[in-house]
Formats: structure tokens, sequence, C-alpha cells
């Protein structure tokens, strides 16, 4: 696909919760993009959804995601233009929705370990790559049919081709 | 070498012969959603299908903002309504006497059955392996894609076997259990697998005991958590189960990632502690510590025997002053049932307040939710930061009976001086 996603780093740290990242009180209020970009990470950094320009990227500890199946915790990632979120490891239902939302996750002990806020980054999607000052790290594909929903930009895209009811 | 329970169940309802790490497509006999139905209807339409392809295998359940708060509560509310009726689909649990929890609903009304595969749009779904089934928290999206095609993609998880022995002290119970586990291993100790809660002391545990496990097994990171289905099990079924089943149990020469024993005959009553779940103490290591508020009930622990261990405690006696005790039981037949045996007049005569079956404050949306620099202590299943309400109030997590003994105190108490 050839995609290239060039951003700088916010960095954090291990065991991020899904309350942190979408707040549950915001979970059947808001549901306007947007809006949801607004409060993203609000209850672990409240200037994050400020601060942050479209492509930049997560840079995080183990366990990313965990605690509650809400999708609009990659959703609202989405809507910030976030262009991936890099992790030691992903809690499980987290990697589901980024995955089926079109959210580039992934995982990678030394890159999470050698990257810092500010640190300029480009993801190379198709070559599985990571560039940076501090080195060039790789990373291993998505499984076929996982990578097949990611292509086409989320699992509702996807289902919409399948299906063959396109518009 | 022989399968896991999650390798079996998997490989059947995926049709081919599935191994853990493999990623299958499978066809679940239950898809659950709950208030966020509203929003999962929406995806839905988006994909510009008609009609929901097996409306038999839904199950809406109406338990996170009940009855609504607020003006977009209520439109949810009733937007789900017109689409369970366009679509036929039966299994739906509107606010009304009959209903509660999404994960009490489930067992109680014959869905969570032995050998079947449920996925939910909420973590907690890990619930319904008490009773031997394999079931998993999804996304909103992939609801939506189960209404629209039934099948979906899992992968199949490596598993964990938990062997909890041992004799259980006084004042210990499921949740002094799932929790010391939790702080053993971590949050992430389980991420993506599966968790088997076996040994003597999961057998002897009542059904309700064993839901304690399986609800948290979603705090350690856990895909699905699993009790071995027994004569318990199949009793307590009775009555309920909306269709036949089949058993399903792992090989004894199964391929564990890791067998893990805890002995539990020197357990304390445990707690969590801001702001993890695994953040686990033994409950002395904040004795003392004030409260505003005490939450008896929800999902983890608002069943029928957790009501009766804090009326024990609370009975005869009175809830601080100044602290408000809330009370959330899980569904209306547990309800009913409290009401029917006098526990719900034991704790309103000690000065709680009895809410209706729901989830309550405990993800921050209603009913009870905490003000800046306020403590709670709560038998639900999280403590995350802003979980409650405010991110500058505090959440421990522990037993019916600690939270009942620190009501009486206004303070953090352990429970086992009140059940001399």
């Amino acid at each position: 696909m050839g995609k290239i996603i060039r951003g700088r780093v916010f960095k954090y740290g291990d065991d991020i919760n899904t309350d942190v990242i979408f707040p549950g009180k915001y979970t059947y209020s808001i549901t306007d993009p947007a809006e949801m970009a607004k409060h993203a990470l609000e209850d672990l950094d409240p200037e994050f959804a400020k601060k942050a320009k479209p492509g930049d990227v997560i840079v995080a500890g183990k366990n990313f995601g965990m605690g509650s199946s809400r999708e609009q915790a990659a959703q609202c990632l989405v809507a910030l233009g976030i262009g991936a979120v890099i992790a030691k490891s992903f809690a499980r239902i987290f990697f589901r929705n980024a995955i089926n939302n079109g959210l580039l996750a992934i995982q990678s002990e030394e890159t999470s370990r050698a990257l810092e806020t500010g640190d300029e980054i480009e993801i190379d999607v198709e070559k599985g790559e990571i560039r940076s000052a501090k080195g060039t790290f790789s990373f291993p594909p998505l499984p076929p049919s996982v990578l097949e929903i990611f292509e086409a930009g989320g699992l509702i895209p996807y289902i919409r081709e399948k299906i063959g009811r396109k518009g | 070498m022989g399968k896991t329970f999650s390798e079996k169940i998997l490989s059947l309802k995926s049709g081919v012969d599935a191994r853990a790490g493999q990623i299958v497509t499978v066809s679940p006999d239950y898809v659950m959603s709950h208030d966020n139905s509203a929003a999962i209807l929406k995806t839905f339409k988006k994909l510009g299908v008609e009609k929901v392809k097996y409306p038999e295998r839904a199950v809406i359940v109406l338990d996170h903002t009940v009855p609504p708060s607020t003006e977009t509560y209520a439109l949810h509310h009733k937007e789900i309504r017109e689409f369970v009726k366009e679509q036929g689909i039966e299994n739906f649990f509107d606010i009304n006497t009959e209903g509660g929890i999404c994960h009490q609903v489930l067992p109680e009304k014959g869905f969570a059955l032995p050998g079947k595969l449920i996925l939910g749009a909420d973590s907690h779904t890990t619930t319904y392996g008490a009773f031997g089934a394999f079931s998993a928290g999804i996304g909103r999206s992939e609801v939506a894609a189960i209404w629209a095609t039934g099948e979906l993609w899992l992968r199949v998880p490596e598993t964990i076997k938990i062997v909890v022995k041992g004799k259980v002290p006084k004042g210990v119970y499921a949740k002094d259990i799932v929790l010391h586990i939790i702080g053993k291993i971590g949050a992430d100790g389980a991420t993506y697998m599966a968790v088997e809660f076996t040994g003597p002391v999961v057998e002897e545990m009542t059904v309700a005991s064993r839901m304690v496990l399986t609800n948290m097994a979603a705090e350690m990171g856990a895909k699905n958590g699993y009790v071995p289905p027994d004569e318990k099990t199949f009793e307590w079924l009775k009555g309920r189960a909306r269709t036949e089943y089949e058993p399903i149990y792992s090989d004894p020469d199964a391929d564990y990632r890791d067998v893990i024993e805890f002995d539990v005959s020197d357990l304390v009553p445990q707690v969590a502690a801001p702001h993890t779940v695994d953040n686990v103490k033994p409950i002395d290591e904040v004795e003392g510590t004030p409260i505003n508020q005490g939450l008896l009930g929800t999902c983890t622990n608002g069943r029928l025997e957790d009501l009766e261990v804090a009326a024990r405690i609370l009975e005869g006696r009175k809830v601080a002053p100044g602290v408000r005790a809330l009370v959330f039981p899980a569904s209306w037949e547990v309800y009913r049932e409290a009401l029917k045996k006098g526990v719900l007049w034991k704790l309103i005569e000690a000065g709680c307040v009895i809410m209706n079956p729901g989830c309550g404050p405990c993800l921050g949306a209603h009913e009870g939710v905490l003000a800046p620099g306020e403590v709670a202590i709560s038998t639900a299943n999280r403590n995350f930061k802003g979980r409650m309400g405010s991110r500058e109030a505090e959440i421990y997590l522990a037993s019916p009976a600690a939270v009942a003994a620190s009501l009486v105190e206004g303070k953090i108490t352990d429970p086992r001086k009140y059940l001399e």
C-alpha cells in the first residue's frame, strides 16, 4: 500500500487504560468524531489533544488500551489524526478495535524503549520499518486475514467491500 | 497432544482444526450488546445491509444508563427499541422488572450455556465462561459486522490454567481470591489468553462465586475465562437453559502456556488500591482510610450471596454518618429474591440506598459518581482514574463483606471482626 506515516512522538508509560484514553462519562454522550478527538487521552494528558497533529504517533509501554472494550478509545485517536500507536504490547480488545478502525497498532519493544517524546519518526507500513534519528526498527506484518481488514480502512469498509455494496 | 477447551470450541465453531495462535472465522451462537446498541445500529446501517442476518442470535440488554438520566440516553434507548422491532430481535431486555445487568441476565435467561460461543460488546463478557461457554468481549463495529454476516475473526488463544487449592479462610471470598491472582500475575498477565479456573476451591464455589472469577478475568487481560461445568452448573441451569447444550472440556494432555497454583489457606481479605486493578494489597495495609461512598453490587458482586453477606454485617448496625451506601442488585431476579428474603430490608434499615439493577456509577455515567477528592470502596471490577466520575477521586475494590464493614465504620475495615 506504500503508506508512509510522518510525525512526532508522544511517549507514555505502561498499562494506559481506555478510561483515560476516552473517559467513560463520554461514551454514551459524545458521538461526533470531531468532538471525540478533543477528549483523546484527556484523563492521562489533558494537553495531548491540543498538541497532537495529524501523523503524530503515540509510543507506550506494555498493555496499551487495557480495560473497557469501548471502541471510542481507538476512534478518538483516529479522529485526531494519530498516525499509529507503537507499544510493547496491546490489550486484546484495543488491538482489535484499532485494526477495525484502520488505526495502525505496532507491537515493538525495542522501538518503545528507544523513542522519546518529541522524536521525529517515519513509519513505512509496507516495509514494516520505523525510521528515526535513534535508528531504524522493523516490525512484523499483520497476519494476512487481519491485514486485509486494516488495508480496507477498517472492518466496516471491509465488510462493505465483501458484501459488494459500496457507496 | 490434546486440546484445550478454547481450541476445541473454536474448532467446532469455525469448522477447522484450530490450535492456539491460529486465526479462525467463527459463527457465534449469540452476540450481546447493551446501551451501546444505539451506536452499533448506526454502524450497521452504514453497511448497506437491510436485515440482521440471524435476529435470534442477537441479545440486547439495556443496563448502562437505566433509566436514562439525560435526553441523549433516552434517545439512544428509543432508537434501540425501534431497531429491535424493525429487525424482529426478540431477545431484548428493556427497562422493566425482568432484566438487569447484561452479564447477569444472559445466564439467568439461559443464553450462557456450556459449549456456547458468545461475543459481546463489553469487556466483561468473559463472565459467561463460569458456565463453560466461550465468551469474549469485542468492539462495537464487530457486533455490527456479526449482525450483518453472522461471522467474525478470532485468534485462538493460548491457555493459562489456574489451580486454586487450600482451605478458604473466614472473611475471604471469590473476590479476594481473584484480586490476589490479579495482583500476582498483573493486569496484563493473561493478555490475549484464555484462563481456566480449576482446583478444589473452584469446585466448591457456588455458581455465583465462579462468575466473580470469570468476570474479573478481563482484568488480567484475558480473552476469556472458563470454569469446567459440573453438576452445580447443570443444576443452576435447570429451567433456565433455552436450548440443549453440550459441555466441552480440555483434554487431560492439553497444551497449557502455563499452570499456576494458588493455595489460599493463608489468604486475608484483599483490596485493589487506586488506580489499577493489579495494585492489590492485604486489607490491613489500607485499613482506616476514610471513605465517602460504598458501592455494593454490579455485575461483579451483585448477586444474592453478595447482598446476603453484606446484610449479615450491616444488620442491626448503621452506615457511618456522612457516608453514602449504594446497592445495585445485578438483576431484577436478584432484586426480587433479596426483597422476598428480607435482605433489602436489612440493608435499608442500616441506611443503604437500594438502586435499580444496572451498571450505576461503575463507569461514571450516572447514579452516584464521585466528586474530586472523594474516596469510594466498591465491589465492582475497575478502579481506574476517572472511572466513577472525577479523575481526582479514588476507588478501592474489595469483597461485599469488606465494603459492608467499611460502610459501618466509615473507613476501610477488615470484615473479619464482623464475622465472628
